[in-house]
């Protein structure tokens, strides 16, 4: 059945079709609808879930790890200030191999407050061991949730659907919302072989020595080594089933690409138009977004990247006193790999528009640069 | 032949707790937790944050409880009870009893927060926080359950703490729970007779059971029960109930109240404590004891007002 609905919604229904057992969330700017749906579906019993309204993002991300534990399907959503607020758990629940999905909203991280997107709030949760997806549109969003809780209960790392604050959250698309029918025969019910009960007894993460704790950590690792491949395995089980197919990435007119862009979220979308844009001016340039940002899909970015003559990687993020992430991470995966020249560009942080003009300005400066000049290119802040 | 007498009972056989726990010798968390699953029996999963019972249990891949555990962070003991809660029963268990199983610091202090979210909620898990009344499980630092004149190794003799333990009673009082408990390791049957009551009650129910420490109150091993014991018939530490914040009973009525320096003189924690000190103290203790009384005298007039 087609909707129009807002993004945030696109996170209600993903979590409603994938029979989410547990819900438990506080409120958030831009977050709350996701939460006010899901309550409207657990009080009219569309939905068959508990929701518990806690007090803080701490305790909503506590209590479904006790949930998890027990062995119910859980779900939050949170934002920003947030999500900072329950790193402490983000690490127990990846630590805890715990499946709970998480929608987040991309918001920047105040002072001075600020409602509006940008990916600083996700990216400082990189090392916590949840597989983290940015979205495009609300379709995908929708789309994630449910292949997240595939990928999430088969490697039991817990996964994070992130979209951008008002341009995706609040934004009405178009959304193919599938049958339950359908859902039900891609996504059976969770059922962990361990879990929190009397019936068999054991105690989870207790003092660990170092004889143990080392060990527990490299499962972890080859667990998310396997992420990138099941991604593309469960995106063409799911495209059999829906006829959408999402993989780690969405190139856009890479094949004989000069200059590739590397772009996420909604940016990524307006780098596709803005490529179409530039390609009628005779420019050879392409656009690879990246979805899967944890576990950061190496292969493919190699491949995909290698036959460019530069490559132009658009951040809205910084890591204070480095670069912006995915320039950093786009660095990481082809150092070793190919020569040529990457540069970095930061653009649209607390929310401040990026448009095709932006891009057209990214690629107009790499085009006339054999390298970038420093070491990060700022596009659009006032002096 | 005299017909031989069998012994009588006043706790049940069966135990949850194994010998091999890693508990300080005299440990009376550790009593705590043994008279409790007593009460509660195999149907039952704890949430243990950061405190000396996630020692106490034993390291992975071991455990001394023949119940399920679910080590949580620090701050997250009644959160995460609410939801191990929630999980069970969207998995079909709603028999489980769920016990959030805490420190005074994991309560009174960095869990404060999370225990108002659940009590407010009235979520269905029984709250236990065993006081010891400091971190212990750190190295003896001072919290806001530690009582008035206390050393700690955060508050030095010549700086001992001089602010009153925090009121945690008064404050779960103030959520209007079904079921709230004060217990002590000295008295395991009036323990063990509220723990079986609160456990035939829903909603939260939340238990302040006192819990000595000889490491941390430089008090003899084989003094734990007699200190127990004492700061109840001392009034420090009276046994009550109060069912939905208003109906106060008293649980263990004294025929002599013994005065508090013969509690205090038994801990080197409070061996610097001047005749002057121990008065201030003993003062503070009458005045609670009194308003408890009258808090308890309350109830009692309560219902016949209401006809």
């Amino acid at each position: 059945m087609k909707k129009v609905i807002m993004g945030n919604h696109a996170l209600s229904y993903g979590a409603m079709l994938s029979r989410v057992q547990v819900i438990s969330a506080y409120p958030i700017t831009p977050q709350t609808q996701v939460v006010e749906l899901l309550s409207e579906m657990c009080a009219s019993k569309v939905l068959d879930a508990q929701f518990i309204k806690v007090e803080s993002e701490h305790s909503a991300m506590a209590a479904l790890i006790g949930a998890s534990l027990a062995g119910a399907r859980t779900f939050t959503a949170t934002s920003a200030q947030g999500l900072a607020l329950m790193h402490e758990l983000l690490h127990w629940a990846s630590g805890a191999r715990l499946p709970i999905v998480m929608g987040n909203i991309n918001r920047a991280m105040a002072p001075g407050w600020s409602i509006w997107s940008d990916q600083n709030d996700s990216l400082s949760q990189r090392d916590t061991g949840w597989m983290q997806f940015y979205c495009a549109n609300n379709q995908e969003v929708l789309d994630s949730v449910i292949q997240a809780y595939k990928l999430a209960e088969r490697f039991f790392i817990p996964a994070m659907i992130i979209l951008d604050a008002f341009s995706l959250s609040h934004t009405y698309e178009v959304v193919d919302i599938p049958d339950q029918a359908l859902v039900d025969a891609y996504l059976p019910p969770f059922k962990p072989a361990f879990r929190l009960t009397p019936d068999e007894p054991h105690a989870f993460g207790g003092l660990t020595s170092p004889d143990h704790y080392f060990e527990l950590r490299y499962k972890l690792q080859k667990a998310m080594e396997k992420v990138p491949e099941a991604v593309e395995e469960t995106g063409r089980e799911y495209e059999k089933l829906f006829g959408r197919y999402l993989g780690a990435v969405e190139a856009h007119c890479l094949d004989d690409a000069e200059i590739i862009l590397v772009t996420s979220g909604t940016a990524g979308s307006t780098a596709r138009v803005a490529v179409d844009q530039l390609r009628e001016k005779g420019l050879a340039v392409g656009n690879l977004r990246i979805r899967l940002f944890r576990p950061f899909p190496f292969d493919l970015v190699r491949r995909l990247l290698g036959r460019a003559k530069k490559v132009a990687v658009v951040d809205r993020n910084i890591s204070y006193g480095h670069h912006g992430i995915f320039y950093q991470e786009i660095k990481s995966a082809l150092y070793g790999f190919s020569s040529i020249p990457i540069f970095g560009f930061i653009a649209g942080l607390g929310g401040r528009d990026i448009t095709p003009e932006t891009f057209a300005e990214i690629i107009d400066y790499t085009l006339n640069h054999d390298v970038p000049e420093a070491e990060i290119v700022w596009i659009g802040v006032k002096k | 032949m005299k017909k031989p007498r069998t012994m009588k009972l006043s706790l049940p056989l069966e135990e949850y707790m194994n010998p091999g726990h890693l508990a300080c010798q005299g440990c009376g968390a550790t009593l705590a937790m043994r008279y409790v699953l007593k009460a509660l029996g195999q149907k039952t999963v704890l949430c243990i944050p950061a405190c000396c019972w996630s020692v106490i249990d034993g390291p992975f891949p071991y455990s001394c409880l023949d119940v399920p555990i679910f080590h949580c962070a620090f701050e997250t003991a009644a959160a995460s009870a609410s939801g191990v809660k929630a999980g069970l029963e969207m998995v079909g268990d709603k028999e489980t009893t769920v016990v959030a199983w805490a420190g005074d610091g994991g309560t009174f202090d960095i869990g404060l927060q999370a225990l108002s979210g659940t009590a407010e909620r009235n979520d269905n898990i029984i709250y236990v926080c065993y006081d010891n009344e400091a971190y212990m499980n750190t190295g003896i630092q001072r919290s806001s359950a530690t009582p008035y004149g206390a050393w700690t190794t955060t508050t030095p003799v010549k700086h001992f703490k001089d602010q009153p333990k925090k009121d945690i009673i008064s404050i779960m009082v103030a959520h209007r729970i079904p079921y709230i408990a004060t217990a002590s390791v000295a008295y395991p049957e009036d323990l063990y007779r509220k723990m079986k009551k609160a456990k035939e009650i829903k909603g939260t129910r939340f238990f302040h059971i006192f819990a000595p420490c000889p490491s941390g109150w430089k008090s003899r091993p084989e003094d734990t029960i007699k200190l127990a014991r004492l700061a109840v018939q001392t009034c420090y530490f009276p046994l009550y109930e109060v069912e939905w914040g208003e109906k106060y009973t008293l649980n263990i009525k004294l025929k002599e109240k013994k005065p508090v320096v013969e509690y205090l003189r038994l801990q080197g924690r409070f061996s610097h404590l001047t005749e002057k000190e121990i008065n201030l103290i003993q003062a503070e203790v009458d005045r609670k004891w009194e308003r408890l009384l009258r808090l308890c005298g309350q109830a009692e007039e309560r219902p016949a007002q209401q006809k």
